[in-house]
């Protein structure tokens, strides 16, 4: 992969704003188009940028595939732990009045953030492993057959 | 557009310039979404459909092959069912309200009273955010966790961490029938 | 049928119309051709333009997109389109891409343990398995393996 030098620098440029982009959408998507779905999507696509460009063996320094798989489950644990934490408080499952009882349109607001977050950790580690699944297979056609 | 994109599609041999025109496709759907109002939807159409699911329908295909053999079979009893099914839709349509009518029955239930609700209980500003993580929480945490099996399920098949077990048994079943 | 097709019933259904076309186009590529890469490509045709049926229900003339203003200081004036079906769409878009990649994978593994991924050469593939099983067991189960 020595080929390709435009490739390897626009994208050494692109991947730091792709990630900031993708953090902007997650937690400014109360205010604007936006949320974890899309946020866990595009920080996915960094990684996924990342791996075609520079090989699965660099990215998977970067992130490991163990890593990935955990947080494949500690986003929905997360969104999960969110409901719980509100049962304990007192109030019904997944109602984010509970995290400020004295002003509930407030714990919304940090509920939401919570559950959006959750959403963005599975979604971007569901994408990743995936694009990992489907790479780290030794391919049957070679590079000149395309 | 999105009608030409699609027949070609169905003519097209190389499933290279598929995988392509259904990014194309994603994408012009995605300009649509937008002009119908729904910003969240095109945006995650336009990260999903023509980021992801083309680079997965790439990898595929370098897993197995790039060309489509042509298929001996007739196409007259798949386009029978395909315009009598059309047909049938279109037969369903006929009393449906007109686009954009404020007065549809989606527009006079729950849709507004989200709308009014969402400024006072929840008081962010983007609504389709407050239906998906507060009214709807329930439903968001039904489709993380599908997202999460279905991840699950590709890394089960193609992750590789099968394939040993699979020699595992193999050998397992060789010592067996000696 | 108490119908009348005036211009603005024409007007007003031809986003139905549209979208049934394209989604029989998905479906007839999901039925008529063989190769499993290109069905899955039809699949989502066939998905997408349910999508569009549900986005194109909350429209409504003149609305705009259901996001109120940074003050939160909301003028009556304005129609927002109902943000339900945007809601409901964007996150089946998420599973839809999720379950895309389960079939790929399915597909990845089908080729690995037929070396083919046409749909006729599959079925050929299957009914030589059968054939070779009846002639090995096909007395002792009556002929049909």
């Amino acid at each position: 992969m020595r080929h390709h030098l435009i490739l390897r620098v626009i994208t050494k440029l692109l991947v730091g704003a792709i990630m900031l982009f993708a953090f902007y959408v997650q937690f400014h998507g109360d205010f604007s188009p936006g949320g974890g779905f899309q946020a866990g999507v595009i920080m996915a696509v960094a990684f996924i940028l990342y791996g075609l460009v520079f090989s699965l063996h660099n990215v998977q320094k970067v992130f490991p595939p163990w890593l990935v798989h955990k947080l494949v489950a500690l986003g929905v644990l997360f969104y999960a732990g969110t409901g719980i934490v509100s049962m304990f408080l007192g109030y019904t499952f997944l109602d984010y009045g509970a995290l400020v009882p004295s002003h509930p349109s407030s714990g919304q607001h940090y509920g939401i953030l919570a559950v959006e977050l959750g959403v963005g950790i599975t979604v971007t580690a569901v994408m990743v492993a995936i694009y990992y699944a489907f790479a780290g297979r030794p391919p049957r056609l070679s590079d000149e057959e395309w | 557009m999105l009608v030409l994109t699609a027949i070609a599609v169905v003519r097209m041999r190389s499933l290279f310039a598929i995988a392509m025109l259904s990014g194309v496709f994603s994408l012009l759907s995605a300009l649509l979404f937008v002009t119908m109002d729904a910003v969240d939807v095109a945006f995650t159409e336009a990260a999903v459909g023509a980021g992801i699911s083309t680079v997965l329908v790439l990898g595929t295909l370098a897993l197995t092959s790039r060309f489509e053999k042509p298929t001996k079979r007739s196409p007259m009893v798949p386009l029978f069912v395909v315009l009598v099914t059309g047909a049938a839709l279109i037969y369903g349509t006929l009393d449906m309200p007109n686009f954009g009518s404020p007065d549809a029955p989606v527009q006079t239930h729950v849709g507004p009273d989200y709308l009014e609700r969402s400024v006072e209980e929840i008081d962010i500003p983007n609504v389709v955010t407050s239906i998906l993580a507060s009214y709807r929480g329930y439903d968001t945490l039904g489709e993380t966790a599908v997202v999460f099996t279905a991840g699950i399920g590709v890394l089960l098949l193609i992750s590789g961490l099968r394939l040993r077990r699979r020699r595992d048994d193999e050998d397992e079943d060789e010592s067996e029938e000696v | 049928m108490g119908f009348e097709l005036t211009q603005e019933y024409i007007l007003g259904h031809m986003n139905y119309w549209l979208f049934s076309v394209l989604m029989m186009t998905g479906l007839y590529i999901v039925v008529a051709k063989g190769n499993l890469v290109k069905k899955i490509v039809g699949l989502n045709i066939f998905q997408t333009s349910v999508f569009m049926v549900y986005i194109s229900m909350g429209k409504i003339t003149g609305g705009t997109a259901p996001i109120f203003p940074q003050d939160m200081e909301i003028d009556p004036e304005v129609v927002y389109s109902n943000p339900l079906p945007h809601v409901l769409i964007l996150t089946a878009i998420v599973v839809g891409i999720a379950t895309t990649s389960l079939g790929l994978a399915l597909i990845v593994r089908i080729q690995e343990e037929f070396n083919t991924i046409e749909e006729d050469d599959i079925l050929k593939i299957e009914r030589a398995i059968v054939q070779a099983e009846n002639a090995i067991h096909g007395d002792a189960m009556g002929g049909r393996a």
